[in-house]
């Protein structure tokens, strides 16, 4: 249930952003979550709606866009095609994740005065 | 605020952040990894399942090194310090951080957990994380390594079910393996086989904590990674510093 640290991880950086811009509320909340970033989407989102309450959130609505996983080459041939392994059909080495591991707090709609 | 019209309404104005949610952790970590280095410190964090083989792993590893290398454990666990008083009674400098109620460690506790530990003073500083296969795949403590200990017991498809975890692993360890006779229907080459579906580049030791098989391979592991470690650090110092010296093992490469 480490999706609970990571929304008040998430509501520590929005109020430095909403105080940055002297905002008296929040009215929507973008994320981005990599498929493969180990959080689980549903339990995020009551994570959220359990602990918005009395915060600058209160109001927000949360966008969650899922992000796939990708893999590449490390050598520059491109993206590995998905059920094909974790090496480049062409040169043989490791692949390296291209996406799919992130967290990111992408965007917020700030309320100003 | 104006019922009529509407004046005094607040304005909205969209912000990009594109900011990483962990990013004051990641902050933290990178801090514990500027120390580790500095001191010439390898720090593994050894995550698996409750009940895995962790701590056996480190008390094997303990009894293995004896006089050889300097082992320090912070261990991670809900409550108790059970775990530490294990690695304690087998000769280890061992402290415990008891999380309450987190499912993981973040590497703020592991800065404060290091306050209470002589871990300057150690080549390998074992980070036991609380026994989780899912949250502390997420959390950067600002290890050097990630080993998971995998029993034979836990299922062949373990690695597919917790991909993030495996994905971040450097090594695996399969743990318990003396059981392996006792299992007919369990095949090491299985275990593999997930592996590589997640694993870019898949590594898989056989260990036994109580035989002791596999332990001075793993202990071979760990010295070939602390040695890469001090390579690295030799490169970062003024010409005349002899790269070749780090090759003993992080002991002989402090001096």
């Amino acid at each position: 249930m480490h999706e609970y640290s990571i929304v008040q991880a998430m509501f520590d950086r929005i109020e430095e952003t909403a105080r940055a811009h002297h905002a008296r509320g929040v009215r929507r909340v973008s994320v981005r979550i990599g498929r493969g970033a180990g959080v689980e989407i549903a339990l995020l989102r009551t994570a959220y709606e359990t602990f918005r309450a009395g915060t600058l959130c209160e109001a927000a609505a949360i966008d969650i866009e899922e992000v796939p996983v990708r893999w590449g080459c490390p050598h520059g041939h491109g993206e590995l095609r998905i059920g094909m392994g974790l090496s480049c059909a062409e040169c043989g080495s490791p692949a390296r994740l291209i996406s799919g591991d992130e967290i990111i707090l992408d965007r917020l709609e700030l309320e100003v005065a | 605020m104006c019922d009529t019209c509407g004046c005094g309404d607040p304005e909205l104005v969209s912000v990009p952040v594109h900011e990483r949610i962990l990013a004051t952790n990641e902050r933290v970590a990178r801090h514990n990894r500027e120390h580790f280095q500095d001191a010439g410190v390898l720090a593994v964090n050894l995550m698996g399942s409750p009940g895995s083989g962790k701590t056996a792993v480190l008390e094997a590893t303990a009894r293995a090194v004896a006089g050889r290398a300097r082992i320090g454990v912070l261990v991670g666990d809900l409550a108790t310090d059970n775990d530490a008083q294990r690695a304690r009674a087998a000769g280890v400098v061992a402290e415990a951080i008891t999380t309450g109620s987190a499912c993981h460690l973040d590497a703020e506790m592991v800065h404060r957990g290091l306050h209470r530990l002589p871990w300057r003073e150690l080549d390998y500083l074992f980070i036991e994380n609380v026994g989780n296969l899912v949250c502390p795949a997420v959390y950067d403590l600002g290890e050097d390594v990630n080993v998971v200990a995998l029993s034979v017991t836990e299922g062949e498809d373990k690695p597919v079910k917790y991909p993030t975890m495996f994905r971040k692993a450097d090594l695996v360890l399969l743990t318990k393996v003396d059981l392996l006779p006792h299992l007919p229907g369990v095949q090491v080459e299985r275990i593999q086989e997930n592996l590589a579906l997640v694993m870019p580049e898949p590594r898989l030791l056989r260990v036994s904590a109580s035989t002791g098989e596999g332990i001075e391979a793993w202990l071979s592991w760990l010295r070939g990674r602390a040695a890469a470690g001090a390579l690295r650090r030799t490169a970062g110092t003024p010409r005349g510093a002899r790269a070749d010296e780090a090759s003993a093992g992080p002991a002989a490469a402090r001096g």
